[in-house]
């Protein structure tokens, strides 16, 4: 199995749902050993976060668009935060593809957020261990919740179904199909680590009419219309 | 990258300790120190006492030292790791080789080579643990294990002069050294002048939006609107160091001086008053002191490619 997620970037209106549903879920979680905040309710609010939504602006005036794009761990399959990690902390599990950080095992020395190019991992300053998106393998593989339910947090409270979760190496689910068709984008192919998770990049856009399209200057029912307009006045 | 000072003191205490050791080994080997003289032991301490001194501030640098003795668990794959495995592996050799040293064995010429064989190593591996990272353009590159290397060796050889005058043997090693720290300066600028410059990422790769594609697809150059945080991250406080220009440039310069023309006059004024111990010790002193800023630089201009999704449009 290779599980991941696919990002919807037409449908995704960068509300932060996910980001919030993720720190209630793992905040709590064992699994995780939680993302804990810093002075939450004080003047410089600060915490653990597996996932980020950031807004980004694509093209120029007035042919842009604005680009929500919420940011996890990709699970590489050539994950360079596994290779470097001294400890054996960080692992890559066989079965499903996650990658994971035992918390028994990590020093702390911040190395594999150092080798992660997607600002997946963040320390925890209070346990002194680095911590990260676990694509809630505590919830998926849970059998007492309803299937519908086994799904990481993020992408049950996404409110525009823009988040899908399952597993790429079965060509028939949904997200090898929607990748498939939508064309899913890797984010920073370049650097070769081989991320999993896929994003849908936005319809191309309508062209949206500009205001001079609309009332020509200098037309002879412009300047009639303003002639008008001064008569009235005087 | 922000510029940390225990890893920044860790990687030039024990670089220099590990280069003073092998002029150590190889003068030994060449027959100009044996174990009789108090020069030997002189040098043989204060390298086991820096290259110490460097491992155990690169503990402070661990948020869970409690786990550091796992450290030395993922040698096949992790530079950090083998720096470890390799700077411990040291100590068992060096008293091994201190015995046969005192017992006058020849065996101590094959523990001696394997010795700077093994310093050499810890040295690149240490250099490694940066330049094999792709998130970090500006230390994938030749100029860091190399740099490392010359900045180490030239270091060791300030000392071992320096140490020389101290117990009143004849002065060597100084002008190889200073020959070793004029390549490192040229690496270095380089380095400066041409790799650093270069672009190596932008935030359109980073987002994968092509600037411009056939119609249909999103295109355009991509700016950030909004990061998503009021306050500083883990994020923002590791990689978000930003040097200032012009402090960069007075900085640089600084360096330099520090590791090429400073110590070189110093040594020429200790060689025209009979080599005595203060310019000697002054130039070396002075040269660790600029191979502490270049490390400092190495840190704090080395831009993390996640600086991409937080604004910046090119690293």
């Amino acid at each position: 199995m290779k599980l991941g997620l696919v990002i919807d970037l037409d449908v995704c209106v960068g509300c932060h749902a996910c980001a919030t549903a993720c720190k209630e879920w793992n905040g709590e979680s064992l699994m995780a050993g939680g993302a804990p905040d810093y002075d939450a309710h004080g003047a410089q609010p600060s915490g653990v976060w597996f996932n980020r939504v950031r807004h980004y602006e694509v093209g120029d005036y007035p042919e842009s668009k604005t680009l929500n794009v919420p940011m996890s761990c990709m699970h590489c399959e050539d994950a360079d935060c596994v290779t470097v990690c001294p400890t054996g902390a960080s692992y890559k599990r066989a079965e499903d593809g996650i990658v994971l950080i035992d918390p028994e095992k990590c020093m702390g020395c911040n190395y594999c957020a150092w080798a992660c190019p997607y600002g997946a991992r963040e320390l925890d300053r209070n346990e002194g261990v680095m911590r990260k998106c676990t694509l809630c393998v505590d919830r998926i593989y849970d059998q007492a919740l309803p299937i519908a339910e086994r799904q990481p947090a993020c992408v049950l409270a996404c409110p525009s179904h823009a988040r899908h979760f399952g597993d790429f190496d079965d060509p028939a689910s949904a997200v090898s199909t929607l990748s498939r068709e939508r064309d899913g984008q890797p984010l920073f192919e370049k650097l070769g680590f081989r991320p999993v998770n896929r994003y849908l990049p936005p319809r191309e856009p309508a062209q949206v009419p500009a205001a001079k399209d609309l009332a020509p200057r200098g037309s002879l029912q412009a300047k009639l219309a303003a002639m008008v307009n001064r008569l009235i006045q005087l | 990258m922000k510029p940390a000072l225990s890893v920044i003191f860790f990687t030039v205490s024990s670089g220099a300790g590990l280069g003073l050791a092998v002029w150590l080994l190889v003068m030994q080997l060449t027959g100009r120190v044996d174990a009789s003289q108090r020069l030997f032991w002189l040098a043989f301490v204060l390298a086991a006492v820096l290259v110490t001194a460097g491992l155990i501030s690169s503990t402070l640098h661990l948020a869970n030292p409690r786990n550091a003795w796992r450290a030395f668990v993922r040698f096949r794959t992790s530079w950090l790791s083998r720096e470890g495995v390799l700077a411990v592996a040291l100590y068992p050799m060096a008293a091994l080789h201190a015995w046969l040293s005192v017992q006058q064995a020849d065996a101590a010429r094959i523990t001696g080579l394997l010795l700077i064989g093994l310093s050499l190593s810890t040295v690149v591996c240490t250099a490694m643990i940066y330049a094999c990272l792709k998130a970090v353009p500006r230390w994938r590159t030749w100029h860091t294990p190399v740099s490392y290397l010359l900045y180490a060796l030239a270091a060791g050889g300030l000392i071992w002069a320096a140490l020389c005058a101290v117990a009143g043997a004849p002065v060597s090693g100084a002008g190889l050294a200073m020959w070793l720290a004029a390549c490192a300066a040229l690496v270095k600028l380089l380095f400066f002048a041409k790799f650093s410059q270069r672009v190596h990422a932008t935030l359109n790769q980073a987002l994968t939006v092509p600037e411009t594609a056939p119609p249909g697809r999103m295109q355009g150059k991509v700016r950030l609107l909004d990061a998503g945080h009021s306050q500083g991250t883990f994020l923002t406080d590791e990689f978000g160091f930003v040097l200032a220009r012009s402090r960069a440039r007075t900085l640089r310069l600084t360096m330099f001086l520090l590791t090429l023309p400073v110590p070189l006059v110093l040594l020429m004024v200790g060689s025209a008053g009979q080599g005595g111990l203060v310019p000697l010790a002054a130039a070396a002193l002075c040269f660790l002191g600029g191979v502490l800023l270049e490390r400092w630089l190495f840190f704090a201009q080395a831009e993390h490619v996640v600086r991409l999704y937080h604004g910046q449009q090119r690293v």
